[in-house]
């Protein structure tokens, strides 16, 4: 069938561009790596973009409800006749928004990058890393069975690595891949044994039997794992709670948030596509894809998430206005913002009114991608032309990077959530579901609603107004705002940010598959537009012109102001956990019975074969005669035994 | 022949033998070497055709076997030979202490 080849094609050219660019490109094509690689992800996008219509208008939909479609399925390590590992397409309202999102935002970081990392002498290894995060994040969307999701899992955690760490010869980047990829890897070690649980207790690991047989409460399956209990909480709530553990590490929650900060040591299109758009929602997705077990059979479960995604949310907006690196303040924004999708899952019912909370979740993940991408982008042209994060550096950079200031404005207004810019839609729509469900939660959420204002704007007034323009004479050379390559991403988010707000989301993505007419209540909506109004007014005053108002807030909140500059101390919590615990209590003495128990081991036969050949190694002369000697002897020897002592 | 019994011949065999044995042992000259292997291959030889003659008479096998054994010394020898040229050629010399390079 046409439409399967197609589907397969998204995937796969980004996996033959990657393998493509991998093998030949910095040898034999460097400098046209970059459109070969744009050129592929091109048709990749369009052929979703042929997907998500034709799933949304023409086949999706039978009797009013999306189905799950499983497009392609081959069976890939078969254990027993009942247990399989698949690979699969599964195809449903949330996988194929997400198809959307990945290739389109993954199109316009290759777009931006062919600019922006001009010149770069491993310009092809970029664009072929950049290739296998596409593949392996497209693989993780569409994956049919629980672990094909955590190969592909890992595999965007290594092209998160590879990227990171790209400029390889900076030890900070490199440290801080290693830490992504640790922090990450640890977090994983919990999704894998989630998976272990509900997949023993399911016994299946296909998706759709998985959750059909979870949420069924006549079935034994359902039974049996609700029923085994260990520490309290039955294996379903234990199963769950891990999978969201390494959900959590890879959408950088708290307190496995610690790896997304310094993430940003990566060049700046990878940290808008990986770690703002793309693989950070990974986690959200994960929750989204099992979410009718979270819902019906352990509200537990999602507890747990309702308050790890509320904490991270507010936590990291604190963070964000006291960091100086405008990329970290904007990694920070990310780790809030993803917050609120988890815990706007967390508060969502399942079906009907009550998945109010899943949709908005998704529709925040689908306006984040645009708005987020875009202020990374924006970021990315602000260091390129001043060639610092220091947020000290610039200001009054609204003239000379016109279309930046423009876009970065409206990105800041829909992150900011005024009216009528796509950010406004979806936390509307995640403050409603938060209100209906728990008004502590809700309260978290206008709060940080508040701060996300402030500490936007806060970033917008620092770079582009503050001051006169300190590099107001071209002082870097004629750098001015990049490439086109590098503005037509600017512009086209930025319309997306504007935009996407309109979509009637509710309409082709909810909890059950039946399109939830979500209305927006005018008189609801005041309270939170009317705090992120205060906010930006508060950082208009306080940033707009270069005053002492800044200093002394700080010196007044003291002690606050500086816990949240250091991050709350959580980096120096997990060195002191892992330094002076782990590493004094079990690294030390594990390593010292390696080194003098096993290596000791191993050195005795090494040393004592070593010194028993070397007294005999003289037999071995090379002299003909005496080997003849020694034959002879042999068998003269043997005959002797022959002789006398047989029988 | 009735006269000399077959331990006589038995005993020229075995002194043959442990004499190419010896010099095989204890010559360095690689030609006097072959030759001492041909001492000791000619002592089997010896016993053959005597154990054919003494033990046997009405058949041939022992003789038959004596042929062979010549054939293949021949052969041997120009092999042995061949090394040993080969051997002349890249040490200048058919010392058989001068060819010690494969030890430990």
């Amino acid at each position: 069938m046409s439409s399967n080849l197609t589907l397969l094609l998204i995937p796969l050219l980004p996996l033959a561009s990657f393998l493509l660019l991998g093998l030949f490109g910095k040898k034999y094509f460097n400098s046209l790596a970059g459109i070969a690689g744009t050129v592929s992800l091109l048709v990749s996008a369009a052929l979703s973009l042929v997907t998500a219509y034709q799933y949304f208008f023409v086949s999706g939909k039978v009797d009013g409800v999306y189905q799950r479609i499983v497009a392609f399925k081959m069976t890939w390590l078969q254990f027993s006749p009942g247990l399989s590992i698949d690979m699969g397409i599964m195809l449903d309202p949330i996988s194929v928004m997400m198809l959307v999102v990945v290739t389109f935002v993954s199109l316009m970081v290759h777009l931006y990058s062919l600019g922006y990392m001009k010149g770069e002498e491993r310009f092809a290894t970029y664009y072929s890393f950049l290739a296998l995060f596409t593949f392996s994040m497209l693989g993780l969307v569409m994956s049919s069975n629980i672990f094909q999701i955590y190969i592909f899992w890992e595999l965007v955690g290594v092209s998160s690595f590879l990227l990171i760490g790209f400029y390889y010869d900076k030890p900070s980047a490199v440290a801080a891949s290693k830490k992504a990829f640790i922090v990450t890897r640890f977090a994983d070690l919990g999704f894998l044994v989630g998976i272990l649980i509900l997949s023993f207790h399911a016994e299946t690991l296909d998706f759709a039997t998985l959750i059909q047989r979870l949420t069924d409460p006549d079935a034994v399956y359902l039974q049996q794992a609700g029923a085994a209990a260990f520490m309290g909480a039955s294996a379903l709530t234990w199963g769950l709670v891990l999978v969201f553990v390494g959900g959590a590490g890879k959408s950088a929650m708290f307190p496995l948030h610690i790896w997304l900060p310094d993430a940003m040591e990566g060049p700046t299109p990878v940290s808008a596509l990986i770690h703002a758009a793309t693989m950070v929602v990974a986690g959200v997705f994960l929750v989204a894809r099992l979410f009718p077990v979270y819902a019906l059979s352990c509200p537990a479960a999602l507890e747990v998430v309702t308050w790890v995604g509320a904490i991270s949310a507010l936590l990291a907006a604190v963070i964000a206005c006291t960091q100086t690196d405008i990329k970290r303040v904007l990694a920070y924004s990310t780790m809030s913002q993803i917050g609120y999708m988890m815990f706007a899952l967390g508060v969502s019912g399942y079906g009907g009114e009550n998945g109010l909370g899943f949709t908005a979740s998704m529709f925040h993940l689908f306006t984040h991608a645009f708005f987020k991408a875009l202020l990374f982008l924006g970021a990315g042209a602000v260091i390129h032309a001043i060639h610092s994060n220091e947020m000290k550096e610039m200001g009054g950079l609204r003239k000379r990077l016109p279309v930046t200031h423009v876009t970065f404005l409206l990105a800041c207004l829909a992150i900011a959530g005024i009216p009528p810019f796509a950010g406004f839609f979806s936390k509307e729509e995640i403050l409603l579901a938060a209100w209906h469900e728990n008004k502590l939660v809700y309260g978290v959420a206008l709060l940080t609603a508040a701060i996300t204002a402030f500490y936007m704007f806060r970033l917008y007034y620092s770079i582009f107004w503050n001051r006169e323009d300190a590099h107001g004479n071209e002082d870097h050379g004629s750098h001015g705002e990049g490439t086109w390559s590098m503005k037509i991403p600017l512009v086209v988010l930025a319309a997306g940010a504007v935009l996407a707000g309109f979509i009637p989301f509710g309409h082709f993505v909810s909890a059950d598959g039946e399109a939830l007419h979500a209305e927006m209540n005018l008189a609801f909506s005041v309270a939170p537009v009317l705090l992120a109004v205060c906010g930006i007014a508060l950082a208009g005053k306080m940033y707009r012109k270069r005053n002492e108002l800044p200093d002394k807030i700080a010196n007044a909140t003291g002690g606050l102001y500086k816990a949240a500059r250091q991050k709350f101390y959580i980096d120096e919590v997990y060195l002191a956990i892992t330094q002076k615990l782990v590493f004094n209590l079990v690294g030390k003495p594990a390593a010292w019975i390696d080194r003098n128990i096993v290596d000791g081991l191993m050195n005795l036969t090494a040393n004592s074969t070593a010194s028993v050949s070397s007294r005999i190694k003289g037999l071995q002369s090379g002299n003909v005669q005496s080997y003849a000697v020694y034959f002879f002897a042999g068998v003269i020897g043997f005959a002797m035994v022959f002789i006398y002592f047989w029988n | 022949m009735t006269g000399i019994p077959l331990s006589h011949i038995l005993f020229v065999s075995t002194a043959l033998f442990f004499i190419g044995v010896y010099g095989f042992f204890t010559r360095r000259n690689m030609i006097t070497m072959l030759m001492s292997v041909e001492l000791i291959l000619n002592s089997v030889n010896i016993n053959f055709v005597a154990f054919n003659k003494y033990l046997y008479p009405e058949k041939l096998d022992g003789v038959f076997f004596t042929l062979f054994v010549i054939t293949i010394a021949a052969a041997e020898a120009a092999v042995a030979i061949a090394i040993i040229i080969n051997l002349y050629r890249s040490h200048q010399s058919i010392d058989v202490e001068d060819a010690n390079e494969m030890k430990f």
